[in-house]
């Protein structure tokens, strides 16, 4: 207590007890938690912070982990080094302002995070999406899914030890299509590229034979990429039977995307909502039966496939035609007073943004419903009586881009 | 056998390594400096005012309607309104004066990049630039870049994205073509309308 804040009654002396019965006051569970973790047999075990500059961590993430010997007992994951206000600062800013925000969420995957935003105003603005920018929305959309899991899986075997080379050959696949979305949208990573009722600019010319180019050529670097790690021993015994996720824990828990796949549980958005055009699509959902580190692994090599064949599709079929609703416009957008949630099967899982319009031109209510941080919630299920080498394979194999987990 | 599957993944990392002599697809690298890439005409980097006429101060197209101050989204734009009027010298308000920017910075260190005060521009006046090579030992003044500094002509602006440039200047020419038609008291009240 500060002099400033003492009551003119209280003379020194008092305030001195008061001070000291205050510091006093520690409630029995704040006790347990500041007490050094001990074992069943009261031995006091080891407690060590791995992060939040660990290069394990993709980005700023700590783990408050406690060990008995190799062994992992107790996990705590600490969010929030990377907070940026993202929410808040939409909420002041206009409609429009928040979609190059929406980019820098999971940085990775910009087109899909644009595409959940976008889905969610046009519901809330009754919007209708033209033909062909439902169809250039697929092929961006599945892009996006070919690069990140395609440098996921460099980054887990990065995170395994197999230093640089799977992760260079991902980059150089990824390259590629980065070069597409520069020449479509202007930026490598940042695209800002679909608008409320379609997207913004059309394909420049060749584009979409460069895309048939492009996914010509993929399953070649798939064939290569298995080739050269789906036998190997050192993987496979990282990897299977490691962080096993049962499908019950991975229902209750919220999580989605591949690593529920994983654990053998049928939810695909895209099948079970089928947003925007993809009942159109023929397309398998790849299923694990394990729910360990290999199998979500391969829920994204199988994935990738998929996706090439959804690519196909779209630019088999799509055609010429507007690409913006005429009825949308930039600037000003008041939508009537109302919520509305839209989801996308993101490369990461279920990816949703909750609007509340109050009518005016910024949202009264904006939340982002974040994949990574919901299947990452489950990370000491995973981990428990793990070592902590599996920890940092655990944590790659759940894909987690630390500009969403904290946004 | 154990160690059978390293042994292939090895041979695929060997065959990428010797390919990588013969395969333009399994040498990506480019030596940066000496070898450039050719960028995209999309490509975006950091907005620039765009002028006609060969004078950068009197021929900038911005009249100081604040829209990009007031949409961008990281608020990296400061503009002040000019007191009097300038002469027109793009020929779309048919000749009539028009209020300027006695002030028109944009913090680059701000900037995101996003394109939306270009997008939102109903006057064609700011433009996405495509150089990246900025970096400054000036962190203050350095990157906050104020009107001449952003000023380029029209010509660059063609030289850089040339199909985007083809098109504008055929709506300002329609623009132009229509307000030389009318006598001057046509305002050019349509063209502020948001998009």
């Amino acid at each position: 207590m500060s002099p400033g804040t003492e009551s003119p009654e209280m003379t020194s002396l008092e305030a001195d007890a008061f001070v000291e019965a205050a510091e006093q006051v520690e409630t029995p569970e704040a006790a347990r938690a500041s007490a050094p973790p001990v074992n069943a047999d009261g031995e006091q075990l080891l407690e060590i912070s791995m992060g939040p500059h660990h290069p394990s961590t993709h980005g700023v993430f700590r783990m408050n982990v406690v060990l008995e010997g190799e062994r992992v007992r107790r996990l705590k994951p600490v969010f929030g080094y990377l907070h940026r206000n993202h929410e808040q600062i939409a909420e002041k800013a206009s409609y429009l302002a928040a979609i190059p925000y929406t980019d820098r969420l999971d940085y990775l995957c910009s087109m899909t995070n644009n595409w959940a935003y976008a889905l969610s105003v046009e519901k809330l603005a009754g919007l209708t999406v033209p033909e062909r920018a439902e169809y250039i929305r697929v092929i961006v959309g599945e892009l996006t899914r070919l690069q990140n899991h395609a440098s996921l899986i460099g980054f887990l075997m990065q995170d395994m030890g197999a230093s640089g080379t799977p992760l260079m050959y991902a980059f150089r696949e990824r390259e590629k299509i980065l070069d597409l979305f520069e020449s479509l949208s202007g930026a490598r990573m940042m695209c800002n590229y679909m608008r409320f009722g379609g997207v913004r600019v059309d394909t420049p010319p060749q584009w979409l034979e460069q895309v048939r180019t492009l996914i010509g050529e993929f399953p070649r670097f798939l064939d290569e990429f298995e080739a050269l790690l789906m036998e190997n021993e050192i993987l496979l015994s990282r990897t299977q039977g490691v962080g096993v996720l049962p499908s019950e824990l991975a229902v209750s828990a919220g999580t989605s995307g591949p690593m529920l796949r994983a654990s053998g549980v049928n939810y695909d958005v895209r099948k079970v909502d089928g947003y925007g055009i993809y009942d159109r699509f023929q397309f398998r959902v790849p299923l694990g039966e394990h729910g360990d580190v290999f199998d979500r692994y391969m829920m994204r090599v199988l994935e990738m496939r998929e996706s090439l064949k959804i690519l196909d599709q779209a630019l088999r079929d799509i055609s010429a035609g507007p690409i913006i609703d005429p009825k949308a416009k930039l600037r000003g957008l008041r939508p009537k007073a109302g919520e509305a949630y839209g989801r996308i099967e993101s490369p990461k899982g279920e990816l949703g943004f909750f609007l509340i319009s109050d009518g005016s031109q910024n949202p009264y209510r904006y939340r982002v419903r974040p994949p990574s941080l919901i299947n990452l919630t489950v990370l000491e299920d995973m981990c428990l009586d793990r070592s902590v080498a599996d920890i940092v394979v655990i944590l790659g194999s759940v894909d987690i881009v630390l500009g969403e987990v904290d946004r | 056998m154990l160690g059978e599957g390293i042994i292939k993944g090895l041979v695929e990392t060997a065959r990428n390594f010797f390919g990588s002599y013969t395969s333009k697809q399994r040498l990506t690298t480019v030596q940066f400096p000496d070898e450039r890439l050719i960028q995209p005409e999309a490509t975006r980097v950091f907005p620039f005012l765009v002028f006609d006429t060969d004078d950068a101060e009197k021929g900038l197209r911005c009249v100081a309607c604040k829209i990009c101050e007031v949409e961008c989204p990281p608020q990296c734009i400061s503009i002040v309104k000019s007191a009097d009027k300038k002469p027109d010298y793009s020929g779309i308000y048919a000749g009539k004066p028009q209020f300027y920017p006695s002030k028109f910075d944009i913090d680059v260190s701000v900037c995101m990049s996003c394109q939306i005060c270009v997008e939102v521009c109903p006057f064609d006046a700011i433009k996405m630039d495509t150089a990246f090579e900025l970096s400054t030992d000036d962190r203050f003044g350095g990157l906050l870049w104020d009107k001449q500094r952003l000023a380029r002509s029209n010509e660059y602006y063609r030289s850089i994205h040339p199909t985007e440039a083809a098109e504008v200047d055929a709506q300002l020419a329609a623009k132009k073509a229509k307000a030389e038609a009318k006598p001057a008291s046509a305002a050019p009240s349509g063209d502020t309308t948001a998009r």
